[in-house]
């Protein structure tokens, strides 16, 4: 099995990677590194419903949209502080991740990836549909605003506590049913694992996560929340990303956060391909491309690696490399 | 394939007959619901295509394909071009058929093949990227024009008056259409050696190669049947839209879902009656309830779709899976 909880070295090089990264990054590139640590918290979570429980969500989307517009309707409605707004969308998202959930037991396999995709279309007419209070297709205006380097240290630093907390969680009993219910649901049953309070568990702790990826990507859209950007293609993206990253691994999920992030920007920069329709394309082949080359994606060619570098060691005699640098 | 034992199937039968007995009673007492409920069927018989395409699929490789929609407005756009390139709208049509098919055998044996064994969320996640893929090509080719495909039932104005009930030759059209394709399909599916060898390979596959079926080659014509069926899909369902627009087979993919759901996945007359349902059904709906909207149908029919899986997890003719440890 997998291990987890990514090696001490490696947590630290991100984290002091991280820290340093405001102080040489352009403001440009600092608003751009903070929308990959909002998609870093958004895979997290979709990380352990798919990646850990075997659920499959193609809607997560809807709880980025629900998480997004909380911030947005009570900055505007309230003044409320912006991560006043994100503790409530992460409560919210929760509570409707549990509503979600529920039904969500009875669904498996397809019918569940039926059922999220229908959810992820959906989204982004109600706000259309109950426009006076939802703002319609305008959307709605939060009334504070932040700058770049506050959307940087802010997303990283939800992302660096979600993650532990995600770690404490995965690692015990909880993760321990998960990984049940993901592997075989009849044997979880028979070893008395209560696959309907842990599936409903893991549908609404991601939703939570997304929520509060949602309500950052709010903020980091200027405050403006509008239907469009909770389009289908968001969560396909989420999808994408979380495929990319593999399952259970830090550098894993920040090259999925990454992928999604930066791809549309890298590709806008290249000439023929540089337009909203280039870039699906290259979304498209690339998402087929990892499905077909790296199965267990990104955490899976990490592994891989891994076993090759240190079957590699095995065979010669030298000196063994301490072991974080092979991370 | 395509037939249902009643014993087994008692109450959904039933269902659909008190349906049927109460679109019939209602079309009888008043004209508009009789207009709206021809137009609701004419409207379901596109989502039961496209469903009987995912069907097909699912009943085969069982790989719900999410791209199916997007495939069909892909060889809608394609009609749209070979029409340009001067064929006639019925020329343009058997082309794209079997332009479609072409497609669909070209995807399953690149694409699906290699992943199709390896898990339900590979298959999906390689659905969507051919979602994504298909999306982006149609809308950077053609995207940025406005395109109006001349309709291949003559001008949208003319009715025929049936009992003081204007129906339209469009909702005719398309119904015969549709209904000679999925005649056309079960046909083959009955009739033929192919079709039984393509129900053996899904069926049994171990055994149906045994028995000297090729199954991969027959999966791949099962994938090819289902783009040419989405193909009909996408052509009748551009038939009532004023102009293509790439995100337009989107809806009707999620009405077909709906469909599906309710018949279903394992079951392809499950699949017709239940787009011909839901169809009729949204028609009605709309038609009498006015403040649900546009804005509202695929809410809709995601709340359906999450309503019957509630109530009969593998929809209303599915059988129970009875697993194996």
């Amino acid at each position: 099995m997998r291990r987890h909880a990514p090696r001490l070295g490696s947590l630290a090089v991100v984290a002091a990677v991280l820290i340093v990264l405001p102080f040489v990054l352009s403001s440009y590139h600092t608003y751009l590194a903070a929308e990959v640590g909002i998609f870093f918290i958004a895979i997290l979570g979709l990380n352990i419903l798919t990646g850990y429980t075997g659920q499959i969500s193609i809607g997560h989307g809807a709880f980025m949209a629900i998480g997004g517009y909380t911030t947005a309707v009570m900055s505007r409605d309230h003044h409320t502080n912006l991560l006043v707004t994100m503790l409530f969308a992460f409560a919210f998202s929760f509570v409707v991740g549990v509503l979600f959930g529920l039904p969500a037991l009875r669904l498996s396999g397809v019918y569940l990836a039926l059922a999220t995709f229908a959810l992820a279309l959906s989204v982004q007419y109600v706000p259309l549909q109950w426009s006076t209070y939802l703002g319609g297709s305008g959307g709605v205006q939060s009334s504070t605003t932040e700058g770049n380097v506050w959307l940087y240290g802010v997303s990283w630093a939800t992302a660096a506590t979600l993650f532990a907390v995600a770690w404490l969680l995965l690692r015990g009993r909880v993760g321990r049913a998960f990984r049940a219910v993901r592997d075989s649901e009849i044997a979880a049953v028979a070893s008395g694992v209560e696959i309907g309070i842990y599936k409903t568990l893991a549908f609404a702790i991601s939703a939570a996560f997304c929520g509060a990826a949602g309500s950052l990507y709010v903020m980091w859209l200027n405050g403006f929340a509008q239907p469009q950007e909770f389009a289908v293609g968001l969560s396909l993206s989420l999808l994408v990303g979380a495929a990319v990253a593999g399952l259970g691994s830090l550098w894993g999920i920040l090259a999925g956060a990454a992928f999604i992030g930066l791809l549309p920007q890298v590709s806008a920069s290249v000439p023929v391909i540089g337009n909203q329709h280039g870039l699906d394309v290259v979304y498209g082949v690339l998402v087929v491309l990892v499905m077909l080359v790296l199965p267990e994606g990104f955490a899976g060619l990490l592994g891989r690696l891994r076993v090759f570098t240190q079957g590699l060691n095995r065979e010669s005699t030298a000196v063994k490399l301490p072991e974080s640098s092979s991370q | 394939m395509l037939r249902i034992r009643t014993s087994e199937f008692a109450i959904p039968v039933a269902l659909c007959v008190a349906g049927a007995i109460f679109l019939l009673v209602g079309s009888l007492e008043s004209t508009q619901f009789a207009r709206l409920t021809v137009q609701g069927v004419a409207q379901g018989m596109v989502y039961s295509s496209l469903a009987l395409a995912l069907v097909l699929i699912y009943q085969a490789t069982h790989v719900i394909n999410f791209a199916q929609g997007e495939l069909a407005m892909l060889t809608t756009y394609i009609a749209y071009q070979l029409i340009q390139w001067g064929l006639s709208y019925w020329e343009a049509f058997a082309a794209t058929l079997v332009i479609a098919f072409v497609l669909g055998v070209i995807l399953q044996v690149t694409v699906i093949r290699p992943v199709q064994h390896r898990s339900v969320i590979a298959t999906v996640i390689v659905t969507l990227g051919l979602f994504l893929l298909i999306d982006g090509v149609a809308s950077w080719e053609w995207g940025a024009q406005l395109i109006i495909l001349p309709s291949p039932f003559g001008s949208t104005d003319l009715s025929y008056n049936v009992g003081g009930v204007l129906i339209e030759h469009l909702w005719v059209g398309t119904s015969v259409v549709v209904l000679l394709s999925l005649a056309v399909v079960w046909g083959l599916f009955r009739f033929t050696k192919l079709g039984l060898a393509m129900r053996a390979a899904a069926l049994r596959p171990a055994a149906a190669a045994l028995a000297g079926v090729r199954v991969d080659v027959m999966l791949a014509i099962g994938w090819g049947l289902a783009a040419a069926l989405g193909a009909v899909a996408g052509l009748m369902a551009e038939s009532s839209n004023l102009f293509l627009d790439p995100g337009f087979m989107q809806q009707p993919l999620v009405f077909a879902f709906a469909a599906a759901a309710l018949g279903g996945l394992e079951s392809p007359v499950g699949a017709v009656v239940g787009g011909i349902a839901i169809g009729a059904f949204q028609i009605l709906l709309t038609g009498y309830v006015p403040a649900l909207g546009s804005n509202l149908q695929i809410p809709f029919s995601f709340a359906v779709i999450l309503g019957i899986l509630l109530v009969k997890p593998n929809g209303l003719f599915g059988r129970r899976q009875v697993q194996r440890v």
